[in-house]
C-alpha cells in the first residue's frame, strides 16, 4: 500500500518533469528534421521562461507572460535562422553563442528591473500562474486505492501546459507524418538538392521549422518559470534543453518514441529525489549524481550503436548553398 | 548567394574580426544603455579595470591563460575537422588529475610537484576526450552531442567526488583541504620579485607562460610536423587522406587527445596558481569561451593569443563594471561573451559581402 502510493507519487512526478523536456524535444524535432541542429533550446527556453515570468509578474496575467514567453523564444530562433540559414553560418556556433547570450541576459535584466539580485519577483496571485487543475470528483477518487489514485494524481491534478504537451505528441507526429508540409520539412532535411529542384524553397521550410521550434521552446519555458514554480530564477533551465536533445536523439527523431524517452529521462529525475539517502536493499544507498548521469550516459551509448542505433536526419547541420 | 567571397588576407585576418568585435560591443552597449547607465562610463571603467593597473592586468592575463588553454585545445580539434564543444568536462577532470597530485604531492619541492601536476592535467583531460574521439573515429558518433553529454557526466562525478570523497572533513561547502604549500604555482609577483622587480600581487601565476609555451608546441605541431600535416588533411580532406595513406580514425583519436589534453591543463591556473584547492564548477564556462577564443582567433596559436587576452581583459573589466555600477552584475560579462561569439562566429559572413563590394571583388552576389 506504501510502496503502491510512493509509486503513484514518483510516477506524477515524472509527468511533471518530463512536460519540459517534450516541449524543449519536439521543438527540436521540427527543427533538426529540417536539417538544423537545435543545439540553442536551452537559450530559447532560458529566454522563454524569464519573458514569463517577467511579463507576468508585471501584468499579473499569465496568459500574457505565456504571449511573451513564445515572442522571444521566436525572436530567437529568428535570430538564429537569420544566422545559420540566411547566412549560413555555424549552426553549433549560433547556437552556443545565443545559450550564453541568454545566460547572461536573463539575470542582468532582472537585476536592473526588479531590483532583487538576478531573479524576477514571486509570483504569489493565482492569475499570474498556471496552476493546476483538479479534475471532478479527484478528490472522493483518492480514497480508492485502484484506479481511483490513478485518476487523482496521474490524469488530475496537473496544469494546462501539461495536457498541451500530451496533446502535442500526436498532432507532431500527424503534422510530420501525414502531411505535406511534413513530407516537405522532413525531405529538406534529408535532402535539400531534391526539394530545391522541385521548386520549394528551403531556405522558407527552414525558417517554418525554426519558428515552430521557437513556440514551442517558449510554451516549455513558461512551464519553467510561471507553471512548475513562482518566477524566474538564474539558470533554471539547468541543461533541460540539452537534455531534451539526448531525448531527441533517444527517440530517434521520432514523435512518440522521444515522448518515451522524456518520459525515461525524468523519471531517472523523480526517482533519484526519491531515492536521495535512502538506502536499497543489496545495493545500499545509490549516489543522486549516478542516476542523474544516466540519461547522458544511455544517450552515448545509443550514440555509438550499442543500443540500437539513431539515425540523424542526413542533411542536418549542412548550409545549403543554392546553385547558380 | 554563392559561395562566400574571399577577402584579401589582411582584410579576412584583421579587418572583418575587428568589425564583428565592433559590432558586438556596440550592441552590448545597447543593453547597457537599457539597463539605466551610460555605455561610455561603463567602457571607460571596463578599460580601466582590464588594464589601467598592474593588478588589473594581472588579473586580466590570469583569466586569459585560462581561455588560451581552452582556446587551443578547441582549435587543434578543429584543424583535424572536429568539432571539440566539451573543453569545460575535459578541463573539469583535468583540474581533477592535477588537483590529486597536487593534494598528494602538496609537501614536496615545486620542481617535483609541478611537472607531475602539468602531467596529470594533460593525461586526465585527455582521458576525458578518449571516449568521444574514439566513438567519432570507430563509430561515427557526433562528437558534438557526445562531447556535450561527457560535460555533464563530468559535473555528475565531480560533484559526487567533491559531496562525498574529496570534500574536507567538517565544512559544509563541497571543496577539498588546501593543497600543500610545494603545490602552488610560484605566483608571477613571487617570480618576478626574484629578478628585483616588482609587482602589484594578483593571481597572475607561472601558469600563463606554460600556456604561452602550449601555444608556441600547437604552431610546431600543426604547422611544422609531417602529424600536423596529417592532421590537416584529414580535416580537409578524409578521402584524400586515406588516398595518401593516413588513417584518418588514428588522427581523428591523436588530435582529441591532444585537445582534451591542452584542455585539461586548465586547473594548472585555476586551481595550482589561484585557489589552491579542487573546487565545485571552477572551470566557470571557460570551456566554452574557448570557442569563441579559437573562432576569433582563426584558429591559429597567435590569434588565440590575442583573443584569449581580449577575453581576459572582458572578465577581468566586467568584475569591475559589476562593483562600480549597482544596476549591472557579473552576468553583463557573461552577456558581451555570448554577443562576441554571435557576431565574431555564427554572423561573421554578414560584413563580408559588404567588404567585398568595398574592395571591388566579385562572388558577393
Amino acid at each position: 500500500m506504501e510502496t503502491y502510493t510512493l509509486i503513484v507519487l514518483t510516477l506524477a512526478a515524472t509527468i511533471r518533469v518530463a512536460t519540459p523536456l517534450l516541449l524543449a524535444a519536439l521543438a527540436g524535432l521540427f527543427s533538426e528534421r529540417s536539417g538544423v541542429v537545435d543545439l540553442g533550446l536551452e537559450g530559447k527556453m532560458l529566454g522563454a521562461a524569464f519573458a514569463a515570468a517577467a511579463v507576468s509578474a508585471a501584468t499579473g496575467s499569465a496568459w500574457a507572460g505565456l504571449g511573451a514567453g513564445i515572442a522571444t523564444a521566436v525572436l530567437l530562433a529568428l535570430l538564429l535562422a537569420f544566422a545559420t540559414v540566411t547566412h549560413r553560418g555555424n549552426q553549433v556556433v549560433a547556437a552556443m553563442a545565443v545559450n550564453i547570450m541568454v545566460a547572461g541576459l536573463g539575470p542582468t535584466l532582472a537585476l536592473a528591473w526588479f531590483n532583487i539580485g538576478g531573479q524576477t519577483p514571486q509570483l504569489d496571485q493565482p492569475a499570474q500562474r498556471f496552476l493546476a487543475i483538479v479534475w471532478p470528483g479527484s478528490a472522493t477518487a483518492r480514497e480508492v486505492p485502484f484506479p481511483g489514485l490513478l485518476y487523482a494524481e496521474l490524469l488530475s491534478g496537473h496544469n494546462l501546459l501539461v495536457y498541451l504537451a500530451a496533446a502535442l505528441v500526436p498532432l507532431s507526429a500527424w503534422v510530420l507524418f501525414r502531411t505535406r508540409f511534413g513530407l516537405r520539412l522532413r525531405a529538406v532535411g534529408e535532402n535539400p538538392l531534391a526539394v530545391d529542384t522541385a521548386g520549394i524553397s528551403v531556405t522558407g521550410l527552414r525558417y517554418q521549422a525554426v519558428l515552430i521550434s521557437g513556440v514551442l521552446c517558449g510554451v516549455a519555458g513558461t512551464y519553467l518559470s510561471i507553471a512548475a514554480s513562482a518566477g524566474f530564477t538564474r539558470d533554471m533551465t539547468a541543461g533541460k534543453g540539452y537534455l531534451a536533445l539526448a531525448a531527441l536523439i533517444f527517440g530517434k527523431w521520432r514523435p512518440y518514441p522521444t515522448l518515451g524517452a522524456c518520459l525515461l529521462f525524468a523519471f531517472t529525475d523523480a526517482l533519484a529525489s526519491r531515492l536521495q539517502g535512502v538506502a536499497l536493499p543489496l545495493v545500499g544507498v545509490i549516489p543522486v549524481q549516478f542516476i542523474l548521469a544516466l540519461p547522458y550516459v544511455l544517450t552515448v551509448l545509443l550514440l555509438a550503436g550499442f543500443v540500437g542505433k539513431a539515425v540523424a536526419p542526413r542533411a542536418i547541420g549542412v548550409p545549403y548553398a543554392k546553385e547558380n | 548567394m554563392s559561395a562566400p567571397a574571399k577577402l584579401p588576407r589582411w582584410a579576412e585576418l584583421g579587418l572583418l574580426p575587428l568589425l564583428n568585435l565592433l559590432a558586438a560591443l556596440v550592441l552590448s552597449g545597447v543593453v547597457v544603455k537599457i539597463l539605466g547607465e551610460s555605455p561610455w562610463v561603463a567602457g571607460q571603467l571596463m578599460l580601466r579595470g582590464a588594464l589601467g593597473s598592474q593588478e588589473g592586468i594581472g588579473y586580466t592575463l590570469y583569466y586569459a591563460t585560462n581561455f588560451m588553454f581552452t582556446g587551443l585545445a578547441v582549435a587543434v580539434a578543429y584543424h583535424a575537422g572536429l568539432f571539440n564543444i566539451g573543453g569545460e568536462g575535459q578541463a573539469y577532470i583535468g583540474g581533477l588529475g592535477s588537483g590529486l597530485v597536487a593534494l598528494w604531492l602538496g609537501h614536496l619541492p615545486f620542481f617535483v610537484v609541478g611537472p607531475c601536476a602539468v602531467f596529470a592535467g594533460a593525461a586526465f583531460g585527455a582521458a576525458w576526450a578518449l571516449v568521444p574521439a574514439w566513438l567519432q573515429a570507430r563509430r561515427g558518433s557526433h562528437i558534438v552531442i557526445t562531447t556535450i553529454m561527457f560535460n555533464f557526466i563530468a559535473a555528475s562525478l565531480m560533484t559526487y567526488l567533491l559531496v562525498n570523497v574529496l570534500i574536507k572533513p567538517g565544512q559544509q561547502s563541497p571543496e577539498t583541504r588546501e593543497f600543500g604549500a610545494g603545490a602552488f604555482m610560484p605566483s608571477a609577483s613571487d617570480v618576478f620579485a626574484k629578478l628585483g622587480v616588482t609587482l602589484a600581487p594578483s593571481p597572475l601565476n607561472l601558469a600563463f607562460f606554460l600556456a604561452l609555451g602550449a601555444a608556441a608546441l600547437v604552431w610546431m605541431l600543426v604547422w611544422r610536423t609531417r602529424w600536423g600535416y596529417a592532421l590537416r588533411v584529414v580535416g580537409q580532406n578524409q578521402d584524400a587522406a586515406v588516398y595518401a595513406g593516413i588513417s584518418p580514425p588514428r588522427v581523428i583519436v591523436q588530435a582529441m587527445l591532444l585537445s582534451g589534453a591542452l584542455a585539461g591543463c586548465l586547473g594548472l591556473n585555476e586551481l595550482l596558481g589561484a585557489q589552491h584547492r579542487i573546487l565545485i564548477d571552477f572551470p566557470g564556462g571557460a570551456g566554452f569561451v574557448g570557442i569563441a577564443v579559437a573562432l576569433m582567433g582563426r584558429n591559429h596559436p597567435f590569434g588565440i593569443f590575442l583573443a584569449a587576452v581580449l577575453f581576459g581583459a572582458l572578465a577581468q573589466g566586467g568584475s569591475q563594471l559589476a562593483f562600480d555600477l549597482p544596476k549591472i552584475n557579473r552576468d553583463m560579462v557573461v552577456v558581451i561573451q555570448g554577443l562576441v561569439i554571435l557576431f565574431c562566429g555564427a554572423l561573421e559572413n554578414v560584413f563580408r559581402a559588404p567588404l567585398a563590394a568595398v574592395f571591388g571583388l566579385k562572388g558577393a552576389k
